[in-house]
């Protein structure tokens, strides 16, 4: 799971050109959009693309995002449990 | 109606790793590419702004042109925008394409599509400097001061706008070029075709 993680940290930063950030500055636990990292709408979207993509997960609601892309750690549990690739 | 006499009263060039401000230097480096050039650019002139990297190339190339202006000038609220180039946002729609160009990896990136449209970086531009003002975004052949000329007498004299920044700024493959200035009543270079081409020619 520390691995999934970890590869999730530098994909975000990767994918959402987070210049600023390392994988090291993401704690587990912060809140990825608002007050967190500050990610927006856009961001949001790159993240469901990122998940059909990448780990086969496609989001039918998108109410499901607010709730699974709010820490690394949430999102690392919903990966491991839903995915397909 | 009595028109005011109006001037440039400050420009910009981003060209060949260089940005220059008043016909002088404020940043240059040796950056192997256009992104490598940003970052050293905003680093120099302590643009701490990351939204910058999360920009397309265009609007990066208008961003960095538009602070070395009204970062300098506080900008007004009131300041309308009007922008044009060749390539229109060619250099983004490329990258658009490619990602929807195989039927079998079909993953459109949402952060590249909405710059697909050259009018975007004056809505960057807007929310960095929060303008509330007129905007356009004219395609054109080749630089054309006497358009950008008439479109900016007339927002200044309809009092549409208190300052005009206006310009070129233009990004397709290796090749980009911005160069834009303020219009206002004052400054010390009269705002006439012949000095827009002047400092248009005068890019390092």
């Amino acid at each position: 799971m520390s691995e999934l993680k970890q590869e999730l940290k530098e994909k975000i930063i990767d994918i959402l050109n987070l210049e600023d950030l390392s994988p090291s500055d993401i704690n587990n636990n912060d809140a990825l959009f608002g007050d967190g990292l500050g990610l927006d709408s856009i961001d949001a979207l790159e993240l469901i693309v990122m998940l059909d993509k990448d780990f086969g997960i496609q989001l039918t609601d998108p109410k499901q995002g607010k709730e699974i892309f709010k820490s690394i750690s949430v999102l690392a549990d919903y990966i491991a449990e839903h995915r397909k690739k | 109606m009595l028109s005011k006499n109006l001037f440039i009263s400050s420009y910009c060039h981003v060209k060949n790793n260089t940005i220059s401000f008043n016909g002088n230097v404020l940043f240059s480096d040796d950056s192997q590419d256009f992104s490598g050039f940003v970052k050293s650019a905003a680093k120099h002139l302590n643009t701490s702004y990351p939204k910058l990297y999360k920009m397309d190339n265009l609007s990066k190339l208008a961003s960095l042109a538009a602070d070395a202006i009204l970062s300098e000038q506080k900008a007004q609220s009131d300041t309308a925008l009007v922008f044009s180039n060749r390539a229109s946002s060619l250099d983004t729609d490329r990258k658009h394409q490619a990602s929807i160009s195989d039927t079998n990896n079909y993953y459109p990136s949402p952060s590249i599509f909405v710059y697909t449209l050259p009018n975007i970086c004056l809505g960057e531009i807007s929310i960095k400097h929060q303008l509330h003002s007129e905007n356009c975004f004219f395609v054109f052949d080749k630089f054309n001061p006497e358009h950008l000329h008439g479109n900016t007498e007339y927002l200044l004299h309809h009092k549409k706008a208190e300052t005009v920044l206006c310009g070129w700024v233009d990004f397709d493959d290796k090749n980009y070029e911005a160069f834009l200035y303020l219009v206002s009543e004052n400054g010390n270079i009269a705002h006439t075709v012949d000095e827009i081409s002047r400092r248009y020619r005068s890019k390092l």
